[in-house]
């Protein structure tokens, strides 16, 4: 059963209009039945933990798929590759198929597979899937998703974590998995006020693994999540045992003179070094970060744009660095699938998040992840395990990370994967998560 | 299926070639997004490899087509009965966090405004009104570019070539028509005349849309000085405030025959020196004056407002919304990152302004210019011309040519006389105006045609 509570004056947020829109336009986001509800006062206090399934109203899927079929095209690209942006062509054709063929009800039965639940911290409703694994001495793993994705990203890693014997590993590295989505994000609710930065996240995670019943726990993110669990890692609460990170803040001061262009850091640096911080400095360079400049900015504005077009939705994310090298489907092999990346754009517009997700990128805005001075990196009392991606646009250096990380118990690069590594390559990235964590358990 | 808005099957949306005009269409002229084929010369954009020819479809015209033809735009009931569908439609986010303007236009602003777009809001009235001018259309190295083109009454009238920017279009410039052609009817004299050319920028309103690199504001200089050429005259100025600014220096730059002096209501001026403390954060060289000291704080500020150009410097095709969602566009074309007033403060304001006896903004003006890119459904392409002028904004370009500049209060830098006359050597003309801001020509008309006819006096 899908979470319908009742509106009442105080939780619903301004846009929802008293009567339903006239049935000729369809269901939007402004009727009352909507699936990620803002926060509401009435639960304040609440430490239940309430099981969860998405099941998202029929007339909501259909309005979804008549507004993909109405979408007004822009012109096309002057350019013959994606350096303006995703192809016209190409987004066109995932469009056709988001439109008529993908079923969001298998990717909502994918997440329905796993327990799902609710539970109010600090005013808001936060969703987590909570798989536990059947071996004893799980150790239990809390995993933070980034923009632009969410928990579809993490769920192939549920298996081979929970049941490692099942999936090429031993009994001794098994994990109790919780995955939360973020404030703003997927099924939890949408702040209505400022304030929910990167500590504040850290902290409701601390509290949701300790109302969980966790003792000793483990922490992992990437993308924002890395910023997550860098927080918590300040705040050491009690049973965090080590975080792990595939997105650490590695740029420590020197490093950062040297991407700079300090002539003298630079002199310091290895080949490889130098390689590395020439790629991110090109990828800056041109352009990369440009919709995040925008978003820590302007969240509001972007917001109207993918809050009102599921094409505009699927433009503004595609131009990501973790979809730098997808095929839109085209390559069998590769994943996340088109169907996967749809899940994840779906779950953005079902539950409308688009705008509440961009505020994370407000909240944080003076702060850059990958710096180590703005996570303050030196504070981070806990063990840190850095896995580092070779196709993530910032390849952090051991030496980097030796600096950053008073505590660093793990370091390793591997042959495979990008930003969405965890999506990408599930089987590689729980491999890294058993050898990071062994020394922790 | 999608869309059956996909360019260019749009033309039927807008009456481009209606058979009024069949006399000076050659058969099988086509609609408003007519696409170009690419220039002659490969751009040089480094970061870019060079893109193969790409016409989105073959332009009708027979190459080297100089003729001037006649256009009105008359948008289709099914067009504007669609556009209002969507503002009717739209699906909202949340409020804003906050209780300012530091998160994006609020959505209570936007929400008024939707309700106003999709409700009692008449396209059709600015329509009347733009058609009430002599506009053409007339093919520039393979594009169709839209002008108005009045012409006065008095003898000896100075051509004039008006240039808007973003978010603006023509529509920003009709407030001048009358006064610089009609001066006596408004205030002026007769020997204070003008003809007035203003064209839609490539990519904006109703000129073609690129469909390859290299329209950026050196080309659209060359393009205008064969449109004056074309339209015969050997002697004339040229005008430019934003994107305008930049074509009309690269007009001066480029210096063609018959070009006498251009005016700036965004001069370029900035000292090198100053860019480069500017470029690196390190706080105002030593000894600049208090003027340009203000100047320099306005510049800093400035640049920490410009996300939208730097994204649409990026990635102008990320920007699908803004064909998609007409509150998008909107949202878009208003948000300036400018919760203290600048650049857009003007706009914003007249938001509020529902009429005006002293000719003041009003909202109406406001939905006209948004409903301009609506439908000629140019949200993105007129984003590309970010992703095509990389040089700088507000630097001192070399310029040597004659310069006539006003400035205005609520500009986004107010340019310091000193910068000024350092950056145009030849400064024919400076002077602060008394009220007015980025969309000087907009908010402020009566006074933006004064600043013209005594700009450009010493040069007829």
């Amino acid at each position: 059963m899908s979470d319908l509570r009742p509106p009442t004056p105080s939780n619903l947020p301004e846009t929802v209009a008293p009567e339903r829109a006239p049935a000729s336009h369809g269901p939007t986001a402004n009727d009352t039945f909507m699936i990620g509800a803002a926060a509401s006062p009435l639960s304040s206090g609440d430490e239940s933990i309430r099981p969860f399934r998405a099941n998202v109203p029929d007339e909501i899927l259909a309005d979804l798929s008549r507004r993909l079929q109405d979408t007004r095209w822009p012109d096309k690209e002057t350019v013959a590759d994606s350096s303006q942006g995703p192809q016209l062509a190409q987004l066109q054709e995932l469009v056709r198929y988001w439109a008529t063929d993908y079923d969001w009800r298998k990717g909502e039965a994918k997440l329905n597979a796993f327990p799902q639940f609710k539970t109010n911290i600090d005013g808001l409703d936060i969703h987590f899937i909570h798989v536990k694994s059947r071996h004893a001495d799980a150790l239990p793993l809390i995993i933070t998703h980034g923009w632009p994705g969410s928990v579809f990203e993490q769920i192939k890693l549920i298996g081979p974590l929970t049941e490692p014997t099942a999936h090429g590993g031993q009994a001794e590295d098994a994990f109790d998995i919780v995955i939360p989505s973020l404030p703003g994000f997927g099924f939890s609710d949408r702040p209505t006020e400022s304030g929910w930065n990167l500590d504040r996240i850290g902290s409701a995670w601390a509290v949701l693994m300790q109302r969980l019943g966790y003792y000793g726990y483990v922490a992992q993110g990437g993308d924002w999540g890395a910023g997550v669990v860098a927080a918590m890692g300040r705040q050491a609460p009690a049973g965090l045992l080590g975080i792990h990170s595939n997105f650490p803040a590695a740029i420590t001061a020197e490093v950062g003179a040297a991407l700079g262009g300090d002539k003298a850091a630079q002199a310091t640096l290895s080949q490889k070094e130098g390689a590395a911080l020439q790629d991110l400095g090109a990828y800056v360079q041109g352009g990369g970060l440009r919709y995040l400049e925008m978003m820590s900015a302007r969240p509001q504005a972007v917001g109207y744009g993918l809050t009102d077009s599921p094409a505009g939705l699927a433009g503004w994310m595609l131009v990501h660095s973790g979809f730098g090298k997808w095929s839109f489907g085209k390559d069998p092999e590769q994943s996340p699938t088109r169907d996967e990346v749809l899940d994840n754009f779906s779950l953005y517009w079902l539950t409308n998040t688009a705008a509440s997700s961009a505020r994370i990128y407000w909240e944080n805005r003076s702060g850059n992840l990958l710096s180590s001075a703005d996570q303050k990196s030196s504070e981070i009392s806990v063990p840190v395990a850095v896995t580092v991606f070779p196709d993530e646009v910032f390849r952090a250096q051991e030496a980097w990370a030796r600096r950053a990380f008073p505590k660093l118990v793990y370091f390793n690069e591997v042959d495979k994967g990008g930003h969405f590594a965890m999506w990408e390559h599930p089987m590689l990235f729980a491999q890294e998560l058993r050898a990071a964590f062994k020394s922790l358990r | 299926m999608i869309s059956k808005y996909v360019v260019p099957l749009s033309i039927s949306t807008l009456a481009f070639a209606s058979a009024a005009h069949a006399e000076t269409t050659p058969a099988g002229h086509g609609g408003a997004d007519t696409i170009a084929t690419a220039p002659t010369a490969a751009p040089a954009f480094p970061a870019v490899s060079p893109s193969p020819l790409i016409a989105a479809a073959a332009t009708a015209q027979p190459t080297g087509d100089t003729s001037i033809r006649p256009f009105t735009f008359h948008a289709s009931d099914e067009a504007l009965a669609e556009m209002k569908r969507r503002i009717v439609a739209t699906r909202w986010p949340e409020k804003e966090t906050v209780t300012d303007q530091s998160q994006g236009v609020p959505l209570a602003t936007m929400r008024d405004l939707a309700g106003y777009w999709g409700g009692a809001y008449d396209w059709r009235k600015a329509e009347a009104r733009l058609n009430s001018y002599p506009q053409f259309i007339t093919t520039i190295d393979g594009l169709d570019i839209h002008f108005i083109h009045v012409k006065s009454k008095h003898p000896n009238a100075l051509p004039l070539i008006i240039n808007h920017g973003w978010p603006g279009s023509v529509l920003e410039q009709t407030k001048l028509i009358g006064p610089l052609t009609d001066p006596t009817a408004y205030g002026g004299k007769a020997e204070e005349s003008f003809d007035v050319v203003i064209p839609s920028m490539p990519g904006y309103g109703f000129s073609g849309k690129p469909a390859a690199t290299g329209w950026g504001p050196e080309h659209m200089a060359k393009a205008w000085a064969v449109l004056m050429k074309r339209l015969g005259y050997t002697r004339y100025v040229a005008q430019g405030g934003d994107w305008g600014a930049f074509v009309v220096d690269q007009m001066a730059l480029q210096a063609p025959p018959g070009l006498l002096a251009i005016h700036t209501n965004m001069p370029a001026t900035v000292p090198a020196d100053v860019q480069k403390a500017l470029d690196s954060g390190t706080g105002p060289p030593a000894g600049l004056s208090a003027e340009e000291k203000r100047a320099y704080e306005q510049l800093v500020r400035t640049f920490k407002q410009v996300d939208y150009a730097r994204i649409m410097g990026s990635r102008p095709q990320t920007l699908y919304g803004l064909a998609d969602s007409p509150v998008f566009l909107a949202a878009w074309l208003l948000d300036h990152n400018d919760a203290d007033g600048q650049p857009a403060v003007a706009v914003f304001n007249a938001l509020q302004r529902t009429s005006s006896t002293t000719g003041e903004l009003t909202r109406e003006e406001i939905l006209d210019n948004i409903t301009l890119y609506w439908l000629t459904n140019t949200g993105v392409s007129t984003s590309r011309l970010y992703w095509e002028y990389k040089g700088g904004f507000f630097n001192a370009k070399g310029v040597k040519t004659p310069v006539a500049v006003s400035v205005f209060p609520s500009e986004q830098y107010e340019a310091p006389r000193s910068w000024t006359e350092r950056a145009y050597p030849k400064l024919i003309y400076y002077h602060r105006a008394e009220k007015g801001g980025h969309f000087a020509a907009w908010e402020q008309p009566q006074i933006f045609a004064q600043e013209l006819r005594a700009a450009f006096k010493s040069i007829r």
